[in-house]
């Protein structure tokens, strides 16, 4: 059995907005990241998605696919890298705490 | 073009990405750090020497993932004047001295690569890879000092900024993707202007540009500029003031120009708007502040508003050189500023403007240097700065946008206030603090070069004109 296109796109503007919601909402920062992760993957299954149906050449969307796991693996260890080293220097994860900078 | 032939068109690139993880090798065997950054240096020149003269056709290598053209090159030289500029100025900076200064040069010498990258890239992975890259640098080289407060804030906001806009950016190019069947530019050029695909599309154009209006801190999307700038250490705001916004701008002009042919015209006017926005906020909010990093992040958003008059009128040849000009009379203007604001901040161990008060007397040359920086930022004869803003002022008259010219003129006035400020606490509040100690040579030399390009750009501005547009 074959989902259709649109349902596939709505589920990935469900998990888009979900993700979207999340980094308005949280204040710890792995939060947050965990929330862009999901941003991300909302893109893959749209790539994905695209691929099988519209694509002039199928691969194209899964090879960009498989750059998005990557880039999303790259974000999540240097965004884990920085909270890190946040939170040795200011013993806090919450963005709200994180307010040494305004005008 | 194959990947094997491809190679013989890719030396300075292999020769920088060498380069760099060399540089990571002799950090782990030099006892002296320094030596890595002139190693760094040597690579870059080595890269720069290596530079061929751009082909007259395009030349699409490894099946066109790399399109190096003339636009290309131009910002080949662009990227490498930068991270050298940057490289001198880190040299003079001592917080950065510890034992992790060396891979501080070859994270830059990476960085050189990524941003030769996002010049040539003429697909929407490409884009999304090279963005991505120069980006997960920036957010490290931001966070770099280790014990620094105000560092590792900077760095947390610019990740966390930077990853939704990316993310945003990425779900609309999976849309265009989707819309176009295609990553190629001029595929998706087709469908927007096809009915049936119309809708998709440009859902998927307006997420791509949030992206790259984050890149070039274009209103709204500028919150994340003045907090990072002021944080980052000064070598890496001076770098990020003026490199990744000038290739997110030439990302921005290869997509107005490949996918937007004919119906550009609808968005001249979201353009323009966006332009008038960016000055107006950078100028006012730049004139109540107080340490001198801060303002001079407030004031490159203005500049970058200035910048997109000239992609507002974009389809007009004027435009786009206004753009070219206008981006390279701001590296060696920014760059300089950025280089006397790292020395002086260096000498004095503060960035407030109220440090810079009797300048003239206590650091004569710094200040002579600094004056001349800023009214190049101003626009005033016979600098750089004046030479650029006449371009894409000429631009917008010559595409009778009149609200346009209006409300950027009226900009730079008031950037001119805040300007002057700045020079008559260094010329006229008398000093109170002694005088400061002569600057190393480098710094003084990255200084004296950036304001002898400025210089330069304005005294003979054909012979400039002619070797950037050909």
């Amino acid at each position: 059995m074959i989902i259709p296109l649109p349902h596939v796109l709505l589920f990935s503007l469900a998990l888009f907005g979900i993700g979207a919601y999340g980094v308005l909402t949280r204040r710890n920062i792995i939060g947050i990241l965990i929330s862009i992760e999901l941003m991300l993957n909302a893109a893959g299954i749209n790539l994905i998605a695209f691929s099988k149906t519209t694509a002039l050449a199928p691969e194209t969307g899964q090879i960009f696919a498989v750059f998005v796991i990557a880039i999303a693996a790259m974000t999540a260890t240097v965004g884990l890298a920085i909270v890190l080293a946040l939170y040795r220097a200011r013993k806090t994860v919450f963005a709200d705490e994180v307010n040494l900078l305004k005008w | 073009m194959g990947p094997v032939e491809s190679l013989r068109h890719f030396i300075p690139e292999l020769v920088l990405l060498g380069g760099a993880f060399t540089a990571f090798f002799l950090d782990f065997l030099l006892k002296n750090k320094r030596l890595v950054g002139y190693f760094a240096l040597l690579t870059i020149v080595a890269a720069a020497c290596l530079l061929k003269a751009p082909p007259k056709e395009s030349l699409d290598l490894f099946y066109g993932f790399f399109h190096l053209d003339g636009f290309a090159n131009l910002f080949r030289v662009l990227a490498l004047i930068a991270v050298a500029a940057t490289i001198l100025i880190a040299f003079g900076f001592s917080p950065l001295r510890d034992r992790y200064e060396g891979e501080f040069y070859g994270l830059f010498l990476f960085m050189a690569f990524a941003l030769i990258t996002v010049a040539a890239a003429n697909n929407l992975l490409m884009i999304f890879l090279s963005v991505e890259f120069v980006s997960i640098l920036s957010y490290l080289l931001a966070g770099f000092l280790k014990n620094d407060l105000k560092a590792k804030e900077s760095a947390v906001k610019y990740l966390l900024f930077g990853s939704v806009c990316s993310a945003v950016m990425l779900y609309g190019m999976s849309l265009l993707f989707g819309a176009a069947g295609s990553i190629d530019l001029p595929a998706i050029a087709r469908v927007v202007d096809s009915p049936a695909m119309k809708p998709l599309g440009m859902i998927g154009l307006l997420c791509f540009f949030v992206g790259l209006g984050f890149k070039i801190s274009m209103a709204p999307f500028h919150m994340w500029a003045p907090d990072v700038y002021e944080g980052a250490p000064t070598p890496v705001t001076a770098f990020l003031t003026v490199a990744p916004k000038a290739l997110g701008f030439a990302v921005l002009m290869r997509v107005l120009a490949s996918v937007f042919g004919e119906s550009y015209r609808d968005w001249r006017q979201v353009l323009m708007w966006l332009s008038i926005l960016t000055m107006t906020l950078g100028n006012l909010t730049a004139i109540s502040q107080t340490n001198i990093k801060r303002f001079l992040a407030y004031s490159s958003i203005a500049q970058a508003g200035y910048i997109l008059m000239g992609l507002a009128v974009f389809p007009s040849p004027l435009g786009k050189d206004g753009v070219l000009i206008y981006l390279f009379a701001y590296l060696f203007t920014n760059l300089g500023a950025f280089a006397v604001v790292s020395s002086v901040g260096d000498r004095t161990g503060s960035d407030e403007i109220a440090s810079y008060s009797g300048l003239s007397e206590r650091a004569p040359v710094s200040a002579a240097l600094m004056t001349v920086f800023l009214l190049s930022l101003t626009g005033i004869p016979p600098l750089a700065g004046f030479l650029a803003k006449y371009y894409v002022f000429a631009a917008a008259v010559e595409a009778r946008f009149i609200t346009l010219v209006v409300v950027a003129a009226v900009n730079s006035a008031v950037a001119a206030y805040y300007y002057f400020r700045v020079i008559r606490t260094m010329y006229l509040v008398p000093a109170d603090q002694p005088a400061l100690p002569k600057p190393p040579v480098s710094a003084a030399a990255v200084t004296w070069l950036m304001a002898a390009g400025v210089l330069g750009i304005g005294l003979f501005p054909g012979f400039f004109i002619k070797l950037i547009l050909g």
